[in-house]
């Protein structure tokens, strides 16, 4: 069963702990700047918002990248860029609509969220529940779940 | 290792900015932050210099903590001698700026001297430079922040900057970091001023690497973690009602200070509460607050975001207020709410916006008003010359006196001077309640007698945040004492110290300590940092770090009698609640207190206790 990461902006409270995870998971360092989820804080509205991949089925960047270094791993559904294969040439960061792609300076590659590797390191950092990994097909359920508790079961009187 | 092993030295009348290696022997001593700029400002100026010279120095620094996934590992102090005590300085912040030097690769950066002329200070991981702020001088803190943000074409920049308040010089003016949040306190933000220093904006992509042990320190953060997460106050309390939970607690208590001491108990206290903020208004059906928010890496997120009512008479024709920002948190609900008998919440978010906008601590600035309007209500000020009516509980005069001291007009330029200097100015030191020049936080000193002790020997004058024995006076954390007698609290107090000086050191926040115990943060301290870091080591460093900032406070001029609080709480009885009838018993546990710490019964460190902690 494939899973997906699940966002729920209304957890989040802006400490960041999921970018320090990603960039430790990958570049073993603490450094937002290397992490390939970001939150964002709209500071008006007193939201903020976690933001990644969201691991298209048809993905652009997979699509779009003329050496075939972006790929699917059957067992997650990631679309893993394999930086022995990419050029840099950054044509994916143009064709994903989401933005959630991008050059990474230091290595001269792109990078974006794979999953790692089944076990994301993110929402395994995430203090509230913000960020969750669950059932690919059933990430409504927590939402359908609310929404049936306001269901009126009382029997209407007679 | 923790450290980034690397400090900026930037001289700003030569404006000159130079990379240093970090003293490692002095980290090995004096661990981070707090304790270790405490160590390089300390050997590096003159302690009788005056505040505002250039020839003091102002020193941002981090913790061996900041910038990992150690919980609240995001916080930064800003050390220097203050103007508003002529005491060490020193002022903690959270947000994501601390962190940010950190990535760029900076342990600290050490100013001193004064700029010819206004500059901001921009660091973009090696490279730093002085530039022009001249078109800066003058606006606001959020302006600053954003101005600069749009300048560098930079939407992540983490900006530090002072406001009105710290131009004009106002002696308890902050620098304040992301908007909202402020080394706070001992007027570090004049200092700032004084050198035209108008903000420091910083960049970092290098992050933090080069932690000793990181399995290690994974496992040992994690646990640590779960510490917090599993606590009633930092697991709940914090997070669902902010810091703000205090407020009815303390009332009932009968230890939160109410118009200038004269009371202990507020009774609107319960209108201006934790709870308050929660209820839907009348008038627009919204809540005050909106949500709550983390500093960087924080797992508790005790911070506030609220909206002000658009409707409210303070801000109906500013729509620049309208958003959310920022507040209330439990000292500022105190001090411009019940240190001046005003139980308006709308306007208390007004008055804080504000302090936060300009740039200054809303404790020192709400008690210095509470101490105006008592003058007032004696007839010793008239509304002829402060420029308003002002008795106690006047929410329009709180709004007036808000925006004249922030945006230094009229009266406001004497109420920027505290509380200590304008009692004095009108023949009523007395009513100055102030230890060493500095105002009182929101705990009685009748009602809970640890803390009486705790802001008469606070190195940077009246202070909650160097000995919280609330924690265990109220709170029974890590155990309950009883908050009505002195017997025991010159034990509890040291206590506290030298703990407390280790959290801040850390490069953490002291709000953990609801929960953790220096059991907790020592193995992620072992795991980051090289050499030992061991219990035994930890309790050295915190008691080395307190005694040389008191040594530096008696270099200074401080003596024996600057360790007392004002005559009122030592002569005028609680009136009401749980310690109706009491008065503080400090000059009972002074004595007790300086045997303890091993200090003359002058309160001056002995040869014996400077040779013991390594000095």
């Amino acid at each position: 069963m494939l899973k997906s990461l699940h966002i729920d902006p209304a957890k989040c409270t802006g400490c960041l702990q999921c970018e320090m995870a990603c960039s430790y998971e990958h570049h073993g360092v603490f450094n937002p700047s290397k992490s390939r989820i970001k939150v964002f804080n709209f500071e008006a509205e007193g939201k903020k918002v976690p933001y990644t991949c969201t691991q298209c089925a048809e993905a652009w960047c997979m699509n779009a990248c003329p050496v075939d270094a972006i790929r699917l791993d059957a067992a997650t559904g990631a679309k893993v860029v394999h930086e022995d294969i990419c050029v840099g040439c950054k044509v994916c960061t143009i064709a994903c609509p989401f933005g959630t792609i991008n050059y990474e300076q230091d290595s001269g590659k792109v990078q974006k969220c794979d999953l790692c590797d089944d076990n994301p390191a993110c929402a395994a950092a995430c203090p509230t529940g913000a960020i969750t990994y669950i059932d690919a097909d059933w990430t409504g359920l927590d939402k359908m779940r609310q929404w049936a508790a306001k269901a009126n079961t009382a029997t209407p009187a007679t | 290792m923790g450290w980034a092993r690397k400090i900026l030295r930037v001289n700003l009348t030569q404006g000159t900015c130079t990379p240093e290696p970090l003293n490692m022997q002095w980290a090995d001593e004096y661990l981070g932050s707090r304790g270790l700029a405490s160590k390089y400002l300390i050997s590096e100026i003159d302690p009788k210099v005056d505040p505002l010279s250039p020839d003091n120095k102002m020193i941002m620094s981090t913790g061996p903590l900041t910038g990992t996934m150690a919980s609240t590992g995001g916080r930064y102090t800003i050390v220097t001698k203050g103007p508003l005590t002529g005491a060490i300085a020193c002022s903690n912040s959270g947000g994501f700026f601390g962190a940010e030097m950190k990535f760029a690769g900076w342990d600290m950066i050490i100013f001193e001297g004064k700029s010819p002329k206004p500059v901001y200070l921009y660091v973009e991981n090696d490279r730093a430079e002085l530039r022009d702020a001249s078109g800066l001088w003058g606006k606001s803190c959020w302006e600053t922040e954003e101005t600069i943000k749009k300048q560098h074409q930079d939407p992540q920049i983490r900006v530090s900057s002072i406001g009105r308040a710290g131009e004009n010089q106002v002696l308890y003016a902050c620098v304040v970091n992301d908007l909202h949040r402020a080394a706070g306190r001992s007027g570090v933000g004049a200092v700032m001023g004084s050198k035209n220093l108008k903000a420091v904006a910083l960049r970092g992509t290098k992050g933090v690497g080069g932690i000793k042990d990181f399995k290690g320190f994974m496992a040992a953060t994690t646990a640590a973690k779960k510490v917090l997460a599993d606590n009633a106050v930092t697991g709940e309390g914090l997070p669902k009602y902010g810091t703000q939970v205090l407020m009815n607690v303390i009332n009932e208590m009968g230890s939160l200070p109410t118009r200038n001491h004269k009371d202990v108990q507020f009774e609107d206290a319960s209108k201006i509460s934790a709870e308050a903020m929660h209820e839907k208004r009348a008038s627009d059906g919204k809540s005050q607050l909106v949500t709550n928010a983390a500093c960087f890496g924080c797992t508790i997120a005790c911070g506030r975001i609220s909206e002000i009512d658009k409707g409210h008479f303070t801000v109906v024709n500013k729509p620049e207020y309208w958003g959310a920002s920022g507040g209330l948190e439990y000292e500022a609900a105190w001090a411009l709410g019940a240190a001046n008998g005003v139980g308006d919440i709308e306007a208390l978010q007004y008055a804080n916006l504000l302090c936060n906008e300009q740039g200054m601590d809303p404790i020192s600035f709400g008690a210095t008003v509470g101490a105006v309007m008592e003058l007032y209500e004696m007839g010793v000020l008239t509304s002829e010359q402060i420029g308003v009516d002002a008795p106690f509980g006047s929410a329009e005069a709180l709004a007036r006196f808000t925006e004249m001291t922030a945006l230094g007009e009229g009266f406001g330029v004497e109420i920027g001077q505290g509380s200590k200097r304008l009692c004095a100015k009108y023949g009523h030191p007395e009513l100055s309640m102030t230890v060493k020049g500095q105002e009182f936080p929101a705990y009685d000193a009748r009602g809970i007698q640890g803390m009486g002790l705790t802001y008469a020997t606070s190195n940077r004058g009246a202070c909650h945040l160097r000995s919280y024995t609330v924690a265990s006076e109220v709170l029974g954390i890590p155990v309950k004492t009883d908050p009505l007698v002195t017997e025991g609290k010159p034990e509890l107090v040291k206590a506290f110290q030298d703990a407390t000086a280790i959290f801040d050191s850390a490069g953490i926040c002291v709000f953990t300590s609801f929960a953790w115990t220096l059991a907790d943060v020592q193995p992620q301290l072992q795991a980051a940092c090289d050499g030992d870091w061991s219990m035994e080591k930890l309790n050295l460093v915190g008691e080395r770090i307190w005694n040389m900032e008191r040594q530096f406070n008696t270099a200074a001029g401080f003596t024996r009698k600057d360790d007392d609080l004002p005559p009122r709480l030592k002569t005028e009885p609680a009136q009401t609640g749980p310690a109706k009838g009491l008065v503080s018993g400090i000059d009972k546990m002074i004595p007790e207190y300086y045997q303890i710490r091993g200090w003359t019964p002058e309160g001056v460190v002995t040869e014996e206790t400077v040779a013991r902690l390594g000095l």
